[in-house]
């Protein structure tokens, strides 16, 4: 299964049926600036995924991947800036915290601890955003529906028809006119 | 409204305002009017329901206490969660909604939990079937939750197993016990809470269990008041640990333990709710070398922790608890015992204020632990 999604697969979910709902949580500064610079680059990745931009990963506290997991996401990934790259000096640093109580609580809870994933993007790192998805989207994929997953969730987070997309067409246009304020 | 104001005794109300006067957040300043509320229902005010203030309520109980006609209070808030709830008012969860998520999740069934990894080799249970079933609680949750505290709540929980042990029991300790559903409960989420409730009550029903035994305050006050109506005849008795304790004590085998002099935070759902104010004072008392020494307000009368159902959080409960542990101490006592990991976090919570923190810090215990520690 893992090893039919690879990233120079056009469309891998169907050829397993499952497509996972993935939760993506990317810091303004680097990790969302990151997805856009592959959306311009035109980079290919998996579409399965529905970002939310925070300020900063220091923002993620449990309760946002809890909440995802409850509303019936398969997988949460996490991302921010390099360590020494933070726009806030130490905000990835609580991110690591943040993100080691929400490990233990997700174990505790029985979801696998594959369904969650912490990742430093850097802005220029488009490339790497690409690959970060590919392969978090396999991994989630290879382990099925979340157990928490719902047939409503479908609903709220659908994926675009069409097959995959380039995120640079949706998404993070904002973020070029955010970024341009500043 | 009108059937509720009958049920809850709110007619019986003659506008004293004593509850709002012995309210704990009232008196710490905030304008939350216990009164208001048994007033509005007995006016038939259906949008006191549609107030998010409903959910400021710690539901600790002392306003029931006090009232002269007998008000119930706290059921009646319970009640009018129940309704804001329905119109999609929620309170706003301190730590982001994270505990209530995890509460809905278990609700929700799914996943196998992996909430027993804090049972050591030493300590004997049964995984399905027994006479007597201990419920845990959540402690496991709370101590990965609160890492930054420095407690360790699920010590309470293994002490228990030992206290049990020692006694020649070996209790049922399940990998599918859930969230017994007191929060989401008293958060107005009635129909998570069934749900939690049927799946709980099936499984000790399948235990074959004749008793219930928890070391937490708010399971106990569940599984004795609310899962009543699920239990469908079946003859569960439910005791929060230490009155078993009590029931047991010729059994009980102590040595001196290591802990001297206590103090103890009478959790508010077992002193009030449930009115157990003696069991835990006669366990301790049962322990050689452990002196109690009374805060100035114990029994039904102790403040409680000001966090009980994680839906309010603010300056007033900082107050609160800091005001308690401020008592704590004045009775010169070295060690806080609870009876309830809740109180715990808490309290332990208050203690991380970086200006009177140092001063107000007190170890704190359960006090399954201070029997365990004095096992021979």
């Amino acid at each position: 299964m893992t090893q039919q999604a690879t990233s120079t697969n056009k469309n891998p979910g169907a050829a397993t049926g499952f497509d996972p709902r993935i939760v993506v949580f990317a810091c303004n500064w680097c990790s969302y600036a990151g997805a856009d610079t592959a959306g311009v680059s035109r980079i290919q990745h998996q579409p399965h995924f529905r970002m939310i931009r925070v300020m900063c990963s220091g923002r993620i506290q449990p309760a946002f991947v809890l909440r995802a997991f409850e509303k019936g996401a398969d997988g949460v990934l996490v991302s921010g800036c390099h360590f020494g790259d933070c726009h806030y000096i130490f905000g990835n640093e609580r991110a690591v915290e943040q993100f080691e109580k929400t490990r233990n609580v997700v174990k505790i809870l029985g979801i696998e601890e594959e369904r969650i994933r912490l990742e430093w993007i850097s802005a220029a790192e488009g490339t790497r955003f690409a690959e970060v998805i590919n392969e978090f989207t396999d991994q989630v994929r290879a382990l099925g529906p979340s157990p928490f997953a719902r047939e409503d969730a479908i609903e709220e987070i659908e994926a675009p028809e069409g097959g995959p997309c380039l995120t640079g067409e949706h998404g993070p246009s904002d973020a070029d006119a955010d970024a341009g304020g500043n | 409204m009108q059937q509720l104001a009958k049920d809850t005794n709110a007619w019986a109300c003659y506008d004293c305002g004593k509850c709002t006067a012995t309210c704990p957040i009232a008196r710490a300043g905030s304008d939350y009017s216990p009164r208001r509320h048994v007033l509005a229902t007995n006016l038939g005010q259906e949008e006191i329901a549609r107030e998010p203030s409903l959910f400021a309520c710690l539901t600790c109980g002392l306003c029931d206490v006090r009232c002269p006609a007998e008000v119930a209070y706290t059921p009646l808030v319970q009640k009018l969660r129940e309704k804001a709830f329905d119109a999609s008012i929620q309170p706003e969860c301190p730590h982001g909604g994270a505990l209530q998520s995890v509460m809905r999740m278990m609700a929700s069934g799914g996943a196998q939990q992996d909430r027993l990894g804090w049972l050591d080799d030493d300590l004997k249970t049964e995984p399905k079937e027994g006479a007597v079933f201990l419920w845990t609680g959540c402690t496991m949750y709370y101590d990965a939750f609160f890492p930054e505290f420095g407690l360790a709540t699920v010590a309470g929980t293994r002490a228990a197993v030992k206290v049990l042990n020692s006694l020649g029991v070996t209790p049922v300790v399940s990998a599918e016990e859930r969230c017994c559903g007191h929060d989401l409960l008293w958060n107005g989420d009635r129909a998570s809470f069934e749900a939690l409730a049927k799946h709980n009550v099936e499984l000790v029903k399948n235990s074959g269990a004749e008793v219930v035994v928890t070391p937490c305050a708010e399971c106990a006050r569940t599984w004795r008041m609310d899962y009543e109506p699920y239990l469908d005849g079946a003859k569960i008795r439910v005791q929060h640990l230490t009155e078993y304790l009590v029931e047991r004590s010729a059994d009980l085998r102590l040595k001196n333990g290591s802990t001297a002099k206590v103090t103890f935070q009478d959790p508010c759902r077992l002193s009030r709710h449930l009115g157990v104010v003696d069991a835990p004072r006669e366990v301790l008392d049962q322990v050689p070398g452990v002196e109690l020494n009374e805060m100035s307000r114990s029994g039904t009368r102790g403040a409680c922790c000001a966090g009980g159902t994680w839906s309010n959080c603010d300056r007033f409960a900082k107050q609160i608890q800091v005001g308690r542990l401020r008592e704590a101490k004045a009775t010169g006592a070295d060690v806080l015992v609870t009876a309830c990991p809740k109180c715990q976090v808490h309290l332990a919570c208050a203690m991380k204020d970086s200006k009177i923190g140092n001063e107000i810090s007190i170890e704190m215990r359960d006090v399954a632990e201070v029997v365990a520690s004095a096992l021979e």
